[in-house]
């Protein structure tokens, strides 16, 4: 009854409104980018840490040099794992 | 540390951080607004301090000016200082180290830092979240608006420090703004709950389309200054909101017009 008054009045213009459109359009496209843009597990700094622990056991490596990464490619997950070592004058430096 | 941000430009986030601020300092604490916008620096307009402008955030940390020297001491409100931008510095100037530095120094001295972030996800932009605690995501109740703040806020929950240090995560608040609610009763416009729904953050505050904002920036007035105006009161209820007031929200429902307003218009 409400939406006939309004039809009758002009109010809404018929079918759908330009809100109710984009709404869904937005619905649509953020729920895709969401999907592919991976909320990384909670667990990834704290390996990333225990991690860089190890390897400065044996080399001394800045901590901005190592790089985790979990990749979704459909049901399989690929967890990369990138350390850059320093070259031979840094790391004589840091001795 | 608060930051100010929202991806797409011209949506109302450097109004937001010089009202906000303002606002801050208003109720007493001691806060101070930062211009993370390298190169195109305007939230010293907005502030009306840009003639006062002598040294900046970037001189700050290339040591080339202390803080004392680039802090601008706003002389409406007390408690509020303004750090401006550089003009001419490119924007790789920003540091990680410097930032920080810079930033733990302010926290000595102030309750509350505001940074004004630039537009776009680039390397102002990061810096500017950063090392956020809480962010103010200024949003359009538009379609492009809408979708680039979701894009900030996958970038808020994965490139902070907080993120990264796997921390609490920041605490996301939405500023709707130029909120028109006829229009969104009309079913033109995306209303409060359309865009909640979509975002799923905390509505800190709707700030109507308003002409007060466009003649306080004229004027280099915070429009939250600007007694009277709908948005500035917006604004002042935002900030009380943000320190715990529970505050109903204005601006949201279409004011029902008396006959005689609807037969010789007006508004």
């Amino acid at each position: 009854m409400k939406n006939l008054l309004n039809g009758i009045f002009g109010r809404v213009p018929p079918g759908k409104t330009t809100a109710a459109v984009a709404k869904e359009r937005l619905q649509i496209i953020v729920t895709h980018e969401r999907g592919g843009r991976h909320r990384s597990p909670d667990y990834l700094p704290a390996l990333k840490k225990e991690l860089l622990e190890v390897v400065r056991k044996y080399v001394p490596v800045d901590p901005s040099q190592i790089k985790v990464h979990l990749d979704r490619e459909g049901d399989c997950e690929i967890l990369e794992l990138n350390i850059t070592l320093p070259d031979e004058e840094q790391r004589l430096a840091v001795r | 540390m608060i930051v100010v941000t929202s991806g797409k430009g011209g949506v109302g986030k450097t109004t937001t951080s010089a009202s906000f601020a303002a606002g801050l300092a208003q109720r007493g604490y001691r806060t101070v607004v930062i211009d993370f916008d390298v190169g195109l620096r305007n939230l010293d307009l907005i502030m009306g301090c840009e003639r006062r402008v002598v040294y900046d955030f970037i001189n700050v940390i290339n040591n080339e000016a202390n803080l004392n020297q680039a802090l601008i001491r706003d002389k409406r409100v007390e408690n509020l200082y303004i750090l401006p931008a550089s003009q001419t510095r490119d924007k790789d100037a920003l540091t990680k180290d410097g930032v920080e530095r810079i930033l733990n120094e302010l926290r000595q001295n102030f309750e509350y830092i505001v940074c004004d972030s630039p537009a776009g996800i680039e390397r102002g932009a990061l810096m500017a979240l950063y090392f956020a605690d809480e962010a103010l995501v200024v949003t359009n109740p538009e379609v492009s608006s809408v979708r680039d703040s979701d894009r900030i806020l996958g970038i808020l929950s994965s490139r902070s420090r907080r993120a990264e240090q796997g921390e609490v995560s920041i605490k996301e608040h939405l500023v709707l703004a130029r909120y028109d609610a006829e229009r969104a009763h009309r079913g033109d416009m995306l209303t409060v709950d359309d865009v909640l729904e979509i975002l799923g953050i905390s509505l800190l505050g709707v700030i109507p389309e308003s002409s007060a904002v466009l003649q306080s920036s004229n004027a280099g007035v915070p429009v939250i200054l600007e007694e009277g105006s709908d948005a500035g009161a917006a604004y002042g209820d935002l900030v009380d909101r943000f320190l715990g007031k529970s505050l109903p929200h204005r601006f949201v429902t279409v004011q029902k017009k008396g006959l005689l307003k609807r037969l010789f218009g007006g508004n």
